[in-house]
């Protein structure tokens, strides 16, 4: 049962009016651009919807423009069973004030997703259950995929053994 | 002997392992609990995955896993390099399955140009895209079966496989991690002896699938080892983010073959088996079903598959041919502007996905307009199955963490990137 | 069948200890699978019945370290996993000998990164190199033969033979 792009922005202007978004169309795509206070409301939205169903949350990516104002994005990719539907949704997060809401309540799956972002970039996740780095060890102290990490490392900052 | 003074469990892992929700109640249970490593350098946990248990006796209260022995740095890489030199590094990711992944970066790589490879070269890709599908599968049940003590069947996939591998020598020159499939078409044409050699494999696979089933299938070991373990409802396995035969296992029909379809799938008949058990046996048994699939899908790409050719004859996004970049002047020049300054793709952002045999391989691409991706993030099916892990097991014996393991399948190349 | 067919009846045959410790230690190096990534299946492969390492002398292929003489470094060592590789290959009893099969882990390969490390020579001491990306098993088999002439050579000399120095725990009056 398919849906259409503008039947998902009229029930989303319908339901949550208080949600302001604009959206972008690339390559036959669909991207929501967001503020990053209502994230938390919209993916709860999204998924609990019964016309809607975007059940499966299949990816969570961040990007760094390195720019000087909304330094970073933080994009989610939802996929609905129901009509074979695609959507993007993406936000934007300031340099100064890392952090954003975490959507592991309403997703399972965001919990290590999240902590995958967090080790990359640095945006910490508010109300996350256990927020800890995910592939980097505990004590390495940099955040590699921001642009300013050289590909080669710091270093001194990932020891290896002696022979 | 050396000191090995680097220190065992980071705080942090000791204490998620003691906050995991409990309740589980054990009968007749300890007084005190034991935390255990399954270090990442173990027979039976499928490359470097690393869990660390926490036991009361044999049974398993929590579990938490540790990533990031194999983590290469491919996202960064991938930000200094030009879409054409990654192509090798996506062989390298689920490193089974090698083809799978060239066919999902390309897409991907195509829908940001803007350009579609010609039809022969889409029903190649299709072609190896499923053998791929079917070696991957043979490791895993041979793997699976050797983890729960069946060690001649493992030799006996491998047999299977090799004659895969043998096919993939003859079309492109390498066993595997082939990097065959490039952007805009595929490296080299499916000769008649390729063609002849694929039809050979196909005639005689059933058989030999029948022979390893026959094995394993009424074994009651086996099954006693496997049914009834691991098991995940429909809602949870949707929720973790697991996908693929993991999910088919649990009664999801979600193929992205079928759900959303690429190449010329929507052309071919052929069945999504589905069961609803959600244990390990119903993993296994669906990914002989797949095999079976995949060989009915193989058998019609080959009888359909058309003539013309191999690649899309556009100079300023697809590398021409080798014989005729030595041979004329434009080729020449077009084969070194989009080797030293890249395709350039028009500024934006796409995401595109594939149904590999572990799950949906996604490539997220942002393209700034100039020859390298601004950001490439890839979506790997592995690292979302592995989430599921610590509920998988609950309540269950260490011995059965090697089945769960098994019939998951992970890849730890794709699983940390 | 072969040797006291052609030297006949009543006769002796003598060598150095040496060579006979070498000659059995040569025909029969159990390799240690430390296999990370993509060459740990071209490793599984060579022991498939096409390739068939057996016939080597490598019948097993143990996964504990304390039987093992031969350690096969089959992946991309990463800088967190470089940890786990030194610690294995301390447990492993004298004399052993090591292979670095692949690309990766001769130089690191074609991944210039971060948290690769630039060839496991900088903290192991490599015997035999392997070429390739994933190289073949009849390259692998090429590098255990070149490790047994290897050990065809030693003497006993090369190894140390020392005790370790026991402490013993005198019971307090």
């Amino acid at each position: 049962m398919a849906i259409t792009k503008d039947e998902i922005i009229n029930s989303l202007t319908e339901v949550k009016p208080n949600i302001l978004f604009e959206t972008n169309e690339h390559r036959d795509e669909l991207t929501i651009i967001i503020n990053k206070k209502d994230i938390l409301e919209l993916c709860k939205f999204l998924k609990e919807d019964i016309e809607l169903e975007f059940k499966l949350l299949e990816d969570i990516a961040g990007v760094d423009w390195a720019r000087r104002k909304n330094r970073f994005s933080v994009i989610y990719h939802l996929f609905s069973l129901r009509h074979n539907f695609r959507i993007s949704v993406k936000t934007d997060v300031d340099e100064c004030d890392c952090s954003i809401d975490s959507i592991s309540s309403v997703f399972k799956v965001a919990n290590w997703q999240e902590r995958e972002v967090y080790d990359m970039f640095g945006i910490s996740f508010k109300n996350h259950p256990d927020l800890r780095r995910m592939y980097m060890p505990e004590e390495f102290e940099y955040y590699p995929l921001r642009k300013e990490f050289p590909l080669m490392g710091i270093p001194g900052s990932n020891p290896i053994p002696k022979k | 002997m050396d000191t090995f003074n680097k220190e065992e469990f980071h705080p942090k892992i000791i204490e998620a392992l003691l906050k995991a929700e409990d309740g589980l109640t054990i009968e007749d249970s300890l007084e005190n609990e034991m935390i255990l490593n399954m270090g990442p350098q173990h027979p039976a946990t499928h490359g470097v995955l690393r869990l660390v248990l926490r036991l009361d006796g044999e049974t398993i209260v929590a579990c938490v896993p540790e990533l990031g022995y194999l983590h290469r740095g491919y996202e960064k890489m991938a930000e200094n390099m030009s879409y054409i030199e990654f192509i090798p590094h996506t062989d390298r990711l689920d490193y089974i399955a090698p083809m799978c992944n060239n066919v999902a970066y390309c897409l991907a790589v195509e829908k940001l140009a803007g350009i579609t490879a010609p039809p022969r070269a889409q029903y190649i890709r299709m072609m190896v895209a499923e053998l791929s599908r079917i070696a991957s599968h043979l490791v895993a049940m041979g793997s699976l079966a050797m983890d729960v003590g069946a060690l001649t069947v493992f030799l006996w996939t491998l047999r299977e496989r090799e004659k895969i591998l043998d096919i993939w020598d003859l079309i492109c020159g390498a066993r595997f991690t082939n990097s065959f499939v490039r952007i805009g078409g595929v490296a080299n044409d499916a000769y008649p002896e390729v063609i002849e050699k694929v039809k050979w494999f196909i005639g005689q696979f059933d058989e030999n699938l029948d022979e390893c089933e026959r094995l394993l299938n009424t074994n009651r070991i086996f099954i006693q080892r496997l049914e009834g373990i691991g098991t995940i409802s429909k809602e949870l396995a949707l929720d973790i983010g697991m996908t693929g035969p993991n999910l088919r296992a649990t009664g999801v029909e979600f193929d992205l073959r079928r759900n959303s379809p690429y190449l010329f799938y929507n052309e071919i008949d052929f069945k999504i088996p589905t069961y609803t058990e959600g244990d390990c046996l119903a993993r296994y048994f669906i990914r002989i079903d797949e095999c079976r699939e995949s060989a009915k899908i193989v058998k019609q790409v080959v009888d359909k598959m058309p003539q013309g050719e191999i690649r899309l004859n556009q100079p300023k996004k697809v590398l021409p041919e080798k014989r005729e970049i030595y041979t004329k002047m434009e080729e020449l020049i077009h084969d070194f502007m989009i080797i030293d300054s890249g395709i350039n793709p028009p500024e934006g952002e796409i995401y595109s996905a594939v149904e590999n045999p572990k799950g949906e391989l996604g490539f997220y691409l942002v393209s700034k307009g100039d020859g390298q991706p601004w950001r490439c993030k890839i979506r790997s099916p592995s690292f979302n199955n592995l989430q599921a892990i610590p509920h998988l097991v609950k309540g269950y014996m260490i011995s059965d963490v090697v089945a769960i393991v098994g019939s998951i399948d992970p890849i730890m190349g794709e699983a940390d990137k | 069948m072969g040797l006291e067919a052609s030297l006949g009846e009543n006769s002796f045959f003598a060598t150095t200890v040496d060579a006979l410790v070498a000659w059995s230690r040569e025909y029969s190096v159990w390799p240690m699978p430390m296999g990370i990534s993509c060459c740990a299946i071209e490793m599984m492969a060579a022991g498939d019945p096409k390739f068939d390492i057996a016939r080597f002398g490598s019948e097993v292929m143990r996964f504990t370290p304390r039987q093992c003489d031969l350690m096969i470094v089959a992946g991309t060592v990463t800088n967190k996993m470089a940890w786990v590789v030194k610690k294995i290959w301390d447990q492993m009893p004298e004399p052993k000998w090591c292979i670095a099969m692949g690309a990766c882990t001769s130089s690191g390969g074609m991944y210039r990164s971060y948290n690769v490390v630039q060839g496991i020579d900088q903290f192991l001491p490599v015997d035999v190199y392997c070429a390739g990306c994933p190289p073949r098993p009849e390259n692998l088999l090429n590098a255990l033969i070149q490790i047994q002439e290897k050990i065809g050579r030693s003497k006993a000399k090369d190894f140390p033979n020392k005790l370790p120095e026991l402490k013993i725990i005198q019971n307090a009056k």
